[in-house]
């Protein structure tokens, strides 16, 4: 499916407010990088993978595994919208009596390919998959989205490797480079810069873009879909907490919900946005 | 009784015979091929077989993923760096979303010998089985490690395998009646004053411990306990019932492997003495193992003497 420029961005603004709306209802979640890594979930589901919300295990699917798994206010609104299942059942996000865990989960809620929250797992279990698309000779891609804060789990080097190894040209990391993590800059927690030639010296093909760029989004995804013989990085520079101007580049909205004041202005902004797109 | 095998052969051959009508199976190591025995998989069917180097975190996950497009992965390592080490991914990426990927942890036990207390796992069965839903399993000799290797390719969900390092003898492939199943217990030997339940290489010492009892007059019931979780209540109740005593004995620490899930199961069903054989909640050491099996206490008089104990302690 291929989708424009102006209804992927008018489909972004949507999913925002979903996101913060249902970190809102359920008074708990992680809303700033969730809010970085929409524009990049955005134009995987409605632009670049192949997958079919009526038959989600199908077996010739692209996949995605969202490793840094706390970020499922991307991942269920993006569902939602893409038509895996209606977008009342966000209501059940993080809720005892629901079916839609704090963090990713692929058991219950359609369209899920991996369950994540452990940093540093996800991107493994993506590793699993595309090398299980090789040995079957599968034509699916397998995408997964990091956090440039997870990227200190040696795991994430471990999977790398591995993916070197076996020359996985059919996966694509996206690292959602926000600079921010809970305890704050990137940079000050545990250093992970330079990026780029930490990932070209694993093998990888690496693509720096304005990760809120549509049009480098999915040129970016075009390059590492030519690009044979090596996985690709794909350096997404985002800003944590895009699109409510409260929760943009503060460390503090890692993981906290809007009180009601806060959310109304939140809402008031996305729906500024929406507006604006649809006029 | 019949050849003297290790276990860790006995998989590694099955494995690579059923990958043979099993094309799902996948095999990974992480860097200890020749040591896990799945050497024999890498060289039946190189490519199906993935040697992930030494990252066992990495490994699991990988796993996990194949199994979630339909694979059967069988991942290889030693049991202190599956179950150890890489006990998050496997709790995560494996037993949560509920996959079908089966950990094999080779060289358990203190018969590992002379590599020392930093490659004798004997916390395995504790750290396993404590995970919502996994599967654990010890079998004791080659014809028993055949059967099992069997049974996991046929069992839909995650599952973890303790494979020896020693050759020991085969003992089930003469036992009459003798019938491998999963999660079901098997009497190897009829007794009434007390009952042995053993997994591992612990059976065949329980064996002997039990011609050792008779020889004073005790008559002791053998049972050999392959799978640990889940467990297999019927049988313990009827041997609580019927021997009204009990002593387990496993290659593991006294501390939450085999021996505390049935006295969890008869303090709750059918309370009897419940008397646990193991490692004393120390760590290993180095030394050739059968020395290091003496050193702690891993051998059929020890047993016998725990036997005893438990008899005295019945009402």
């Amino acid at each position: 499916m291929k989708t424009d420029k102006k209804t992927l961005a008018l489909t972004a603004a949507k999913a925002r407010l979903l996101a913060v709306q249902m970190v809102y209802e359920a008074a708990s979640g992680h809303p700033g990088g969730s809010l970085s890594c929409l524009d990049v979930l955005t134009a995987l589901y409605f632009d670049e993978m192949k997958i079919d919300p009526a038959n989600p295990r199908d077996p010739e699917r692209d996949r995605f595994v969202m490793s840094k798994g706390h970020c499922s206010p991307a991942v269920y609104p993006t569902l939602a919208l893409r038509g895996f299942f209606p977008v009342e059942e966000l209501k059940m996000f993080r809720r005892i009596d629901g079916h839609m865990s704090g963090h990713v989960e692929m058991k219950h809620v359609p369209g899920v390919d991996m369950s994540t929250g452990s940093l540093g797992q996800g991107i493994s279990t993506a590793v699993g998959m595309a090398l299980a698309g090789k040995l079957g000779n599968k034509d699916y891609r397998v995408y997964s989205v990091l956090g440039d804060g997870e990227v200190a789990e040696g795991q994430v080097w471990e999977a790398f490797m591995a993916a070197n190894k076996y020359h996985l040209d059919n996966l694509c990391a996206i690292v959602d480079v926000n600079g921010l993590q809970i305890d704050g800059k990137t940079c000050d927690v545990m250093p992970t810069e330079p990026l780029d030639d930490k990932f070209r010296s694993f093998g990888a093909h690496v693509i720096t873009i304005d990760g809120h760029d549509f049009d480098a989004i999915t040129a970016a995804f075009a390059e590492a879909k030519a690009t044979k013989g090596q996985p690709t990085v794909i350096l997404a520079k985002t800003v944590k907490g895009k699109g409510v101007s409260f929760m943009e580049n503060n460390a503090g909205w890692h993981g906290k919900a809007p009180n009601d004041e806060q959310f109304a202005q939140a809402k008031a902004e996305l729906e500024a946005a929406i507006a604006a797109l649809e006029g | 009784m019949g050849e003297k095998i290790a276990t860790r052969n006995a998989y590694g051959q099955a494995l690579a015979e059923l990958a043979n009508q099993y094309p799902e199976i996948v095999c990974f190591d992480a860097d200890l091929a020749g040591a896990t025995m799945s050497k024999f998989f890498l060289e039946a069917h190189p490519d199906r077989f993935f040697d992930m180097g030494i990252a066992e975190c990495n490994m699991q996950g990988v796993a996990a993923g194949m199994a979630a497009c339909g694979y059967k992965p069988f991942t290889n390592t030693f049991a202190m760096f599956a179950a150890g080490r890489s006990w998050e991914q496997i709790r995560n990426s494996i037993c949560y979303p509920g996959l079908n990927v089966k950990v094999v942890g080779s060289h358990g036990g203190i018969s590992v010998g002379e590599d020392g207390a930093t490659h004798q796992c004997i916390e395995d069965f504790a750290i396993m089985r404590v995970i919502p839903g996994m599967t654990v399993l010890c079998p004791c000799d080659a014809n028993e490690m055949r059967l099992a290797t069997e049974a996991l390719v046929n069992y839909d969900g995650p599952a973890y395998m303790r494979l020896g390092r020693l050759a020991v003898e085969t003992v089930t492939d003469t036992i009459p009646g003798y019938k491998f199943e999963l999660g079901k217990g098997i009497q190897l030997r009829e007794g009434k004053d007390v009952t042995i339940i053993a997994n591992g290489m612990m059976v065949q010492m329980a064996l002997t411990a039990a011609e050792q009892l008779a020889a004073e007059g005790i008559s002791a019931r053998v049972v050999d306990m392959h799978t640990i979780k889940p467990l297999d209540g019927d049988i313990i109740k009827k041997a609580a019932e019927e021997t009204g005593a009990i002593v387990v004995t496993e290659e593991h620490n006294i501390v939450g492997g085999l021996g505390a899930a049935v006295a969890e199961f008869c303090s709750e069903n059918c309370p009897v003495p419940v008397v646990r054989h193991g490692v004393n909640d120390e760590f290993g050491r180095s030394g050739k193992a059968p020395l290091a099996l003496k050193a702690f206490g891993l051998t059929p008089e020890v047993i016998a003497e725990k036997a005893k104990k438990a008899l005295a302690m019945k009402k």
